[in-house]
């Protein structure tokens, strides 16, 4: 029964102004410990035979089905291009051509990669030990902000959108996390958080997560 | 036209009154422009899909890596247009391409009904949207002998040779390179 609880998503809070603009857009995020240090054999093989999913073909065609479109388009929307940036799932996807396989990179890379496949909504782990107690939501950076902490924290512009907490940022929206603030080998519990857009149902973003739990769990 | 334009004098008008509608009319037509991508999104990953089986749309990847954040108006526009220019420019690749491989279908037909007025020509399995890479070529049937008597045939290539052919199996007695292998006939 507490497993149960600990499992439940709880919903980040996403800036008035952006809610209005990009309806649809949500980040729903739960903590965790953070598990072993190395793989099962379990979750390696089922790494592997998630493998055997993707054909040229269907990564080809992956941009037509309605989840990895709607990233897509979001990405258009905000500024990305996905044939640069590319959206997580088609990531995952032609990495595994170019590499023949998925490789196990530990429990938690193995989770995530697991619950990117699944569901083709990206999950993200922070150290649950540098959130503020207040969650995790997104909102557009203002003057002033900074990304990093120390004398390697730098400026962000005005206007980019950011994971962030009541107190600091943590990431970039589908870009790169705080240096110091993913979880690393020495992080105890480990903050999971997935971002919906417009076109991917709810259910999909809290099925990621919890995945993603799962799998770290079992292991 | 005069009295439209005549404001009486020292009547201001608050900038609270006028900025509330241009907001919503402006933000109704980022969502217009939202909506455009998104349908114009669909349409190049099915233009994508669709040549994909033609040879594959050139992706232009010169551009630069950028943040995410929220795009005014302007910007907004700038991505549509973008993409009205991708699209259009797929649509003419695979039209063209289209009618380049009818072409070599109605070029492989004649071949089919008269080999003898096609001698030698050649039309590859790619240039007919095909998988693989054979390729149909008018041949004289008996070599010389069919050459001199207007024997002519139209014969499919058994296509590419495998990749562990003959010649890679000798590599390691030969202590060449399998790409250098002499070819013995």
């Amino acid at each position: 029964m507490t497993d149960e609880l600990d499992l439940q998503a709880a919903p980040g809070f996403v800036e008035e102004e952006l809610s209005a603009e990009l309806p649809g857009l949500r980040l729903d995020w739960m903590t965790m410990p953070r598990g072993p240090r190395t793989s099962p054999s379990a979750l390696v093989q089922r790494l592997h035979a998630l493998s055997n999913r993707y054909r040229g073909a269907s990564v080809v065609a992956m941009r037509t089905q309605p989840v990895p479109h709607a990233y897509r388009t979001f990405f258009r929307q905000i500024g990305l291009d996905p044939d640069v940036d590319r959206i997580p799932a088609e990531q995952a996807a032609v990495s595994r051509l170019l590499q023949g396989g998925f490789r196990s990179r530990g429990p938690l890379e193995d989770a995530l990669l697991i619950a990117l496949i699944e569901t083709g909504v990206p999950v993200w782990a922070l150290d649950a030990d540098l959130i503020d107690p207040g969650g995790l939501g997104i909102r557009a950076t203002v003057g002033g902000d900074l990304f990093g902490r120390g004398e390697h924290a730098y400026g962000v512009p005005p206007g980019r959108l950011v994971v962030a907490d009541a107190q600091c940022i943590h990431a970039m929206l589908f870009g790169q996390v705080v240096p110091g603030h993913e979880a690393g080998s020495r992080t105890r519990r480990v903050a999971l958080f997935s971002v919906g857009v417009e076109g991917v149902p709810a259910i999909h973003v809290e099925e990621a997560l919890w995945v993603c739990a799962e799998a770290l769990r079992i292991a | 036209m005069e009295l439209l334009e005549q404001v009486p004098r020292g009547t201001e008008i608050p900038q609270e009154l006028s900025s509330p509608v241009v907001d919503v009319g402006e933000r109704a037509a980022r969502r217009a422009l939202r909506a455009q991508i998104e349908r114009l999104e669909r349409e190049l990953s099915d233009a994508f899909v669709t040549a994909f089986s033609m040879g594959g749309l050139n992706q232009d990847v010169g551009r630069p890596r950028s943040q995410a954040r929220l795009l005014d108006l302007g910007e907004l526009e700038h991505v549509r247009d973008d993409l009205v220019e991708r699209l259009s420019a797929a649509r003419t690749w695979i039209s063209k391409r289209a009618d380049e491989q009818a072409a070599s279908r109605l070029a492989l037909e004649q071949m089919l009904l008269e080999p003898g007025k096609h001698r030698f020509e050649r039309v590859s399995c790619s240039d007919l949207g095909q998988p693989g890479c054979g390729a149909w070529e008018v041949r004289p049937r008996l070599g010389l002998i069919g050459m001199l008597m207007g024997w002519w045939q139209v014969k499919l290539s058994s296509g590419c040779p495998l990749a562990e052919g003959h010649g890679a199996r000798h590599g390691p007695h030969t202590g060449l390179p399998t790409g250098d292998l002499p070819t013995v006939f």
